[in-house]
């Protein structure tokens, strides 16, 4: 039925098995915009966010998936910029996870500010000594960039591609695709720091606050750091998966190698600097605020086995995997290395925003404990349906994988 | 007033902060354009069209 949209070479399932395994997302999108529905309708008392929560699950995803997201416009800059040729096999996938990231994360924030129609607000009133701000501009604008490094994909589908304009305009927009990596590059660099420069400024909040180079807080680089750590690691992941569920080899080894010994070694660098930076903070900013490590410790179930678990299992055991050639070379570690890396800035991200949250800082302050709605659930993980749906769609009617056919001749 | 912004004001804040956006902008703007002149330029003959794959 829709063979003639199927690149050239490749073989896809059949239309009645796609469309069923689009089902559980088509679900997951639906119960999203249910509750999404809820919350412009009744208002954001959908949720369990109060005072205490301002920023709460929709928060901890939308960081998860833009750090998971630095995969796109780190391995852009890789390919285009530094000019790692193995990486093109791969470049197509990353830039749809960064898109379906990034467009998830927005969709989630616009949820999220309560009332969308003045999302604008933040461009034409913009409090320009707001981390936030930046964050916003950057992450509005790095969309764009993402979606002009899409248009070229979709644009190579089989029958768009037999209409001359668009191949041509196709063509053109790839040929000066550097251009837009590094504007990408430079646009995300400050956005991920940003997102760890605004808690790394809560000085009223003294488990979040950290001293800094200039006006920028130790988070900013940390942050900037994780996520083109974790980005990688994530598209690896997501096109592992990929080739799991088609049972099909899509990318040659030589690029997840080279994408896994860049993700170890900038984890292990990551991980040297959080462990410097966890220590100078309990060291020095702690007791400085007249407080003790295991003040913020004490109450609810944010005990230290989460900075034991963030650093150390999920931080300095997958360095090491990723670290070892012959590790990373065997799937099954490769494939745990790059999850527990993921795992580890997920974790690193929930920290930042729901525990530093949770630990009162008043004296008549409580710990007060956050569990989210439903309807919370619902918006978060329809950002993974949206993503399972439009991931199947692209492989399905776009070439993604440039060496697919030459893969699987056999 | 001006640039484009309502509060806007003739300060360092402003100039930096909306400096790298509107910069930022005109890039991506800039290559969008320009890949669109060079497909009229293309669809009206003056050029050839380059494969990539």
């Amino acid at each position: 039925m829709d063979s003639v949209l199927i690149p050239e070479g490749v073989r896809r399932c059949s239309p009645r098995r796609f469309f069923l395994w689009t089902l559980p997302w088509l679900g997951l999108l639906g119960w999203g915009l249910v509750s999404a529905f809820l919350c412009l309708y009744k208002g954001l008392n959908q949720t369990n966010m109060t005072n205490y929560f301002a920023f709460a699950l929709w928060i901890v995803f939308d960081l998860g998936v833009i750090a998971l997201g630095a995969g796109a416009f780190f391995t852009g800059f890789l390919t285009y910029i530094i000019g790692k040729k193995e990486l093109k096999d791969i470049i197509n996938s990353a830039v749809i996870i960064g898109f379906i990231c990034y467009s998830g994360a927005v969709a989630m924030l616009g949820i999220d500010i309560g009332q969308p129609l003045r999302g604008w607000f933040i461009f034409w009133h913009a409090n320009i000594h707001s981390m936030l701000t930046e964050v916003s501009f950057c992450i509005t604008t790095y969309l764009g960039v993402l979606l002009i490094e899409y248009i070229p994909i979709i644009l190579e589908n089989r029958k768009i591609e037999e209409i001359k304009e668009l191949r041509l305009f196709g063509n053109n927009l790839h040929e000066i695709m550097a251009v837009f990596a590094a504007t990408g590059t430079f646009l995300s660099f400050f956005h991920q720091g940003s997102l760890g420069g605004l808690f790394g400024v809560m000085y009223a909040r003294p488990f979040a606050a950290r001293g800094g180079f200039y006006i920028w807080p130790w988070t900013f680089f940390l942050f900037i750091l994780s996520a083109i750590a974790a980005g990688p690691s994530f598209t690896i992941l997501c096109t592992k998966l990929a080739e799991k569920i088609t049972r099909k080899r899509l990318v040659p080894a030589d690029a997840y190698q080279t994408l896994a010994k860049i993700s170890g070694w900038l984890l292990a660098l990551y991980i040297v600097l959080k462990i410097a930076d966890t220590l100078n903070w309990a060291y020095g900013i702690v007791p400085k605020d007249g407080l003790h490590f295991m003040d913020f410790f004490r109450e609810g179930p944010y005990g230290v086995w989460l900075v034991v678990a963030e650093i150390g299992i999920f931080g300095v055991i997958p360095a090491i995997i990723l670290l070892i050639p012959k590790a990373r070379r065997t799937e099954g570690w490769l494939i745990a290395g790059c999850l527990m890396n993921c795992t580890g800035i997920i974790l690193n991200r929930f920290v930042f925003t729901v525990v530093t949250l949770a630990i009162p800082v008043m004296p008549f302050d409580r710990f007060v404990s956050y569990l989210p709605t439903w309807q919370e659930w619902g918006i978060a993980l329809a950002v993974i349906g949206y993503g399972f749906l439009l991931y199947s769609l692209s492989y399905r009617y776009l070439p993604i994988f440039p060496k697919e056919k030459e893969l699987n001749a056999a | 007033m001006l640039p484009f912004i309502f509060e806007w004001q003739w300060n360092a804040g402003h100039i930096i902060f909306f400096g790298f956006l509107y910069l930022a902008l005109a890039i991506i703007g800039a290559g969008v354009t320009f890949a669109i002149l060079k497909t009229a330029v293309q669809l009206l003959g003056f050029m050839r069209e380059r494969h990539f794959h």
